[in-house]
């Protein structure tokens, strides 16, 4: 293989979302104060900034009044006011309201579009001077010859399924940097290996994630109550497996929908997208609806861990900032306004200190950490199931978190069951009939697109284990528990087998999650593949 | 030789265009939007013909607002050597679009226009004939296969019987179809070149073009959506089913 080519930068910051736009606008700022000037790029996969990016989203505004005095005059194109919050727990056929958790009350809070978002502050970012490449992958991490991270390696275009190099293909170059700040987002395969090598998770409790799945709809004229926010749990969840939705009243008559399944679940034949489908369909959810129109869908998985699964966060070279690193607030069920704060704060460490050096001391004293610290026994309180779980909430909430002991979170992976150790609930899921049909139509409202002709990016070690070992165990959940329908068993001629449609691929990561194996391995494909969400 | 590629900004074709509830238009908003394909496909014929040694320069042309900047900055990217953007709110109809094509090809005098045969959002296909018409000079439309030689290029073209090959002298205006070429990939060091690259802005009041729009719109509608359907569990209840329908 040929050299490659080299660009080199102050900084490089991997994944233009809220952390890494912040860190970017942030660091210019103080340039300009300090009079300094640090050369930035943001490398994002996506086609279009935003496009990856998908969230409730009901954010916190004082952290983009700290980094952007003024935004409110210049809002992003979706941005509504809070209005009533609603919270309901809901029974097969009923629901009933139940008080709003302290945390859950968002007055003065606005509804937003993460995706819209993101787009409106990267033009922010590039006036100031940085540098946003949208369509490219940071494919690999370049190291120093003393082990430390020295920049990224961007993916290369224009290899077929087979490995060869079309004629349109172009290597993809290296970037250089003293430093590199990751801001994937939950579970970014890239923070994934640098976790992995240098062993930041050493010494905090495993990495817990959920599943969420959205949808934007227009629904019939006069439905929408702009600025409403509700949340429910119960149905159509069981008690052992932790969840609930969202729906988020925006303008012009639309609204936000969504579902989020804690990963944790036990039950092998649970289906986080239907369980999201069956929500929809429930009687007092339907209405909202019904006579509407599917706008726009996409998956995300959701960092839950919190404080005690936050990995240290820097390493020679890097640092993890946002939801790579884990600081989303589980109760709040908010992470951009932690993301955001976790971006400048970056951005004052480097400018003071042009390095990764006692950045995650910087961190464990700031408020993002005193407000994870603040709520760090909620999530894991529902390992014991929904009751014990509102029940050790509201112990949390009243005692503001001062409870000497901190409960301990655990694999995701490992806390799925197998097929003879678990009888799954008697769900009652009902026939349903608003859109979309099934995974597959639901991935046509992601409008997500991957050139066929690329190596598959979901690496499964060895596809033996699906026929036989897997399917024995577990009955392949990959086909359950993937909102896109990237995971089938078919079976031809030569037996059973595991195919992947990665083309359907809406980059989620569950399955580098929750596979019971571990054997999945989410790698980037071709830039600018991927969903293009609008407004999500 | 100068080739003069003309490129239009329009909504990403992997996105889902939905109607506006009003039926004003399409709804374009967080939509992602692109270089129309076939003009990008233009823009890679006239690449490949400046790397063959054939062309000297090769100039990117929008027209539109400063939103289309994005994409005549990733034609510079491509490899384009320079850009002009004709500034116009206005959204214009092909007619009054040749006209400002004709008023830069005066100014420009280029050997060669290579448009996209036509845009994806309008699908009007009218464009790069008019401009031929307009600027009294031949067209090859649909071209699948282009061959400069000296005065005159032998481009063929995909018709409904096949393919027809022509010449045609230059200068000319060829308009491409899609098994043209394959657009090549950006490289990220050229997206920095490119920001140094002039990017020329002409006001559209300036070249004084008319713009008489000769089509009205009417109203934007989606397609008509398809019924449901049932299923029937033999062919008696088929046919019952379809006897009651009156279609049998």
């Amino acid at each position: 293989m040929s050299e490659r080519e080299i660009m080199e930068y102050d900084v490089i910051i991997v994944g233009a979302g809220p952390a890494g736009l912040a860190c970017a606008i942030r660091l210019k700022q103080l340039d300009v104060i300090n009079s300094t000037n640090h050369s930035i790029c943001i490398i994002e996969k996506a086609a279009e900034i935003g496009a990856h990016s998908l969230s409730g989203a009901v954010i916190e505004p004082q952290p983009l009044d700290d980094l952007l005095p003024g935004w409110r005059d210049n809002p992003p194109s979706m941005c509504i006011p809070a209005g009533e919050d609603v919270f309901l727990l809901l029974s097969k056929t009923g629901s009933r309201k139940l008080p709003t958790p302290p945390q859950g009350k968002n007055h003065g809070n606005f509804i937003v579009s993460l995706g819209a978002l993101c787009a409106w502050m990267a033009p922010q970012a590039e006036a100031l001077g940085v540098d946003i490449f949208p369509g490219y992958a940071a494919s690999a991490i370049h190291y120093l010859a003393d082990g430390a991270v020295g920049g990224v390696i961007i993916g290369d275009m224009g290899v077929a399924e087979d490995g060869s190099h079309k004629p349109t293909f172009v290597e993809g170059i290296e970037i250089h940097a003293p430093l590199t700040v990751l801001s994937e987002g939950c579970r970014g395969h890239l923070s994934k290996q640098l976790i992995e090598k240098f062993a930041l998770d050493k010494g905090c409790d495993p990495q817990t994630y959920g599943i969420g799945t959205k949808e934007l709809w227009r629904v019939a004229p006069g439905k929408s109550q702009p600025g409403k926010i509700q949340h429910s749990i119960g149905w159509p969840l069981d008690n052992k497996t932790y969840g609930g939705s969202f729906i988020y009243h925006l303008d012009n008559d639309r609204v936000a929908v969504g579902f989020v399944s804690g990963l944790d679940y036990q039950d092998p034949n649970f289906q986080p997208w239907e369980a999201f489908q069956q929500f929809k369909n429930h009687p007092d959810i339907k209405p909202l609806f019904e006579g509407g129109e599917i706008l726009s869908a996409g998956a995300r998985a959701i960092v839950e861990g919190g404080y005690q699964s936050l990995p240290t966060t820097q390493m020679p070279g890097a640092i993890l900032i946002g939801d790579a690193a884990g600081t989303l607030n589980v109760p709040k069920i908010k992470g951009v306004h932690q993301a955001i704060r976790g971006g400048m704060l970056a951005a004052e460490h480097l400018s003071e200190t042009d390095g990764s050096q006692g950045f995650d001391k910087k961190l464990r004293a700031s408020p993002i950490m005193a407000e994870l610290k603040k709520v760090r026994n909620i999530r894991p309180g529902f390992h014991r199931g929904l009751w014990a779980g509102l029940f050790n909430a509201a112990w949390e909430t009243i005692s503001l978190g001062y409870s000497p002991w901190t409960l301990k979170n655990r694999s995701d992976h490992t806390a799925l069951k197998k097929l003879n150790d678990y009888t799954s609930p008697e769900r009652n899921w009902i026939k349903r009939d608003l859109a979309p049909r099934d995974r597959l139509a639901s991935v046509y409202f992601a409008t997500t697109a991957h050139d066929e002709d690329q190596p598959v990016h979901l690496k499964v070690a060895d596809t033996n284990i699906c026929i036989t070992q897997c399917t024995e165990e577990y009955g392949n959940p990959c086909t359950r528990f993937c909102p896109a329908n990237v995971y089938e068993i078919v079976a031809d001629e030569a037996g059973k087998r595991l195919q992947i449609n990665a083309a359907n691929c809406v980059h989620c990561k569950t399955c580098d999650i929750k596979d019971p194996y571990q054997i999945i391995n989410w790698v980037t494909p071709e830039g600018g593949s991927g969903p293009n969400y609008q407004n999500l | 030789m100068k080739i003069l590629v003309g490129i239009k900004r329009v909504v990403d074709f992997n996105v889902r265009v939905r109607v506006k509830p009003d039926g004003s238009g399409v709804d374009t908003d967080g939509a992602k939007m692109s270089i129309n394909p076939f003009d990008e496909i233009a823009l890679e014929e006239a690449l490949r013909l400046r790397e063959a040694g054939i062309a000297s320069e090769v100039i990117v042309i929008s027209i539109g607002d400063s939103s289309c900047q994005q994409q005549l900055r990733t034609g510079l990217a491509m490899g384009a050597d320079r850009a002009i953007q004709v500034d116009t709110d206005i959204h214009l109809q092909p007619l009054a679009a040749a006209r400002t094509m004709l008023a830069v090809i005066e100014t420009e005098q280029p050997g060669l226009v290579i448009l996209g045969k036509q845009a994806i959002d309008d699908d009007n296909n009218q464009t790069g004939q008019m401009l031929a018409a307009l600027w009294n000079r031949p067209q090859a439309t649909f071209a699948s296969k282009v061959v400069v030689a000296g005065d005159t290029a032998t481009v063929t073209r995909e018709v409904d019987a096949g393919l027809e090959t022509i010449e045609v002298d230059l200068p000319a205006v060829i308009t491409t179809d899609l098994r043209l070429n394959t657009p090549r990939f950006v490289k990220l060091p050229d997206i920095m070149k490119a920001k140094r690259k002039p990017l020329e802005v002409i006001a559209f009041t300036e070249l004084a073009v008319s713009n008489d729009n000769n089509i009205q719109i009417d109203h934007y509608a989606p397609p008509a959506v398809r019924e449901k359907g049932i299923m029937v569990d033999s062919a008696a209840a088929l046919v019952t089913e379809l006897k009651s329908r009156g279609l049998l």
